[in-house]
């Protein structure tokens, strides 16, 4: 009848929670991104050479995924920021919040076609 | 048809003895509109007269019976096992963030020591002699009171969150959530005294908006919503009086 007690991890799969650890995850890493980003940048004056060897690593397809995998993360997190500081500034109700929500989505989409259209 | 026995997964033991910890699996009789309160209670009158747990009212207004099901906090007596079945199967397990006294009952001071923590207290300033304040009903301070106010002290949300597990002083959100409750209380005039013990080491700005506490609460209260509305009165309270203290400079 005895069994050995293992605590089940407590259930996190709503929204409000996983818009929190996108967010979390985003940040840090972005925090690492950051140093590495600088020290490339540093090289414009402390080794020019070798920076340009690194600008023709830009062209492989392997970058260029990273790259798009960056600015996903810049947007997660611009987003998560701006979504919490709305949440816990702006006394909106639920109504009012699912509205700006849905504006922004829909901006962002009219925006991003424009984009595509332009690229 | 549903089957009709139900596999049901209890925890035993309790902190003290970390060692002796562990899990009694029990077949227990299926009936219709059953609640996990009652699949508990059938447990202790039929199978184990020993295994401890806490209730009182049975219709969800005492706040006694909350316990951790399938990993999730809920108020047991009013939850139907046939809604967290997971095949015909349910594991039960004493509250999270709180010490185990034993089995499914744990030790409610800590939460209890952090609603007096956070001044959820009356402070009142008139006596008897004075007249009762009037209470403006539709005001957007009573609205922001009123919304609080149906808390039942049940630990589920403070057992859903996870800056509480994270952070020993961290006051969690039925703590907050009654200190934002008093202070758009017009009946209540401890505004400074909330807003210092909220806004002190284990405060409303630990809080990370994980929103669990929202999520789980079974009378669907907001205390999300409330500790937010916390940090927006302290920070408020914060930047007037570097105002007021540059002025006086």
């Amino acid at each position: 009848m005895g069994g050995n007690v293992r605590m089940r991890a407590p259930a996190r799969s709503h929204p409000l929670w996983l818009a929190y650890i996108l967010h979390r995850v985003s940040g840090l890493a972005l925090a690492l991104f950051l140093p590495l980003h600088f020290w490339i940048l540093a090289m414009a004056i402390s080794n020019p050479e070798r920076l340009d060897g690194f600008l023709l690593l830009t062209e492989s397809s392997a970058v260029k995924v990273a790259e798009f995998g960056l600015v996903f993360l810049l947007a997660i997190h611009m987003f998560g920021g701006l979504r919490l500081m709305a949440m816990e500034w702006l006394p909106w109700t639920p109504p009012q919040k699912t509205l700006a929500a849905g504006a922004t989505a829909i901006s962002f989409l009219i925006a991003t076609l424009f984009f595509l259209r332009a690229i | 048809m549903s089957p009709s026995t139900i596999k049901v997964t209890v925890h035993r033991g309790s902190d003290k003895d970390t060692e002796a910890r562990h899990t009694d699996t029990f077949d227990v009789p299926a009936y219709q509109s059953q609640t996990v309160l009652d699949v508990v209670s059938w447990v202790q009158q039929n199978a184990d007269p020993t295994l401890s747990y806490r209730f009182a009212c049975r219709v969800g207004m005492c706040g006694s019976c909350a316990m951790m099901v399938n990993g999730v906090p809920r108020w047991t007596c009013r939850t139907h096992i046939s809604k967290v079945l997971v095949d015909n199967a349910v594991e039960i397990a004493p509250l999270r963030n709180l010490p185990i006294i034993k089995d499914l009952v744990v030790d409610m001071d800590p939460f209890f020591d952090k609603w007096v923590a956070a001044e959820g207290v009356h402070h009142g300033a008139r006596t008897r002699h004075d007249p009762i304040e009037n209470i403006e009903a539709t005001s957007n301070s009573r609205a922001q009171a009123d919304a609080g106010i149906e808390c039942i002290n049940c630990s589920v949300c403070y057992s859903a969150c996870d800056t509480v597990s994270g952070n020993d002083d961290y006051l969690g959100p039925a703590a907050l959530q009654r200190a934002w409750t008093l202070l758009n209380d017009a009946k209540d005039s401890g505004r400074d005294q909330i807003l210092d013990a909220v806004s002190g080491k284990g405060g409303c700005h630990n809080c990370h908006s994980m929103g669990s506490c929202t999520v789980y609460c079974p009378n669907e209260l907001d205390p999300m919503s409330a500790i937010a509305g916390l940090k927006r009165e302290t920070t408020k309270r914060f930047f007037s009086r570097r105002k007021r203290g540059n002025n006086d400079a």
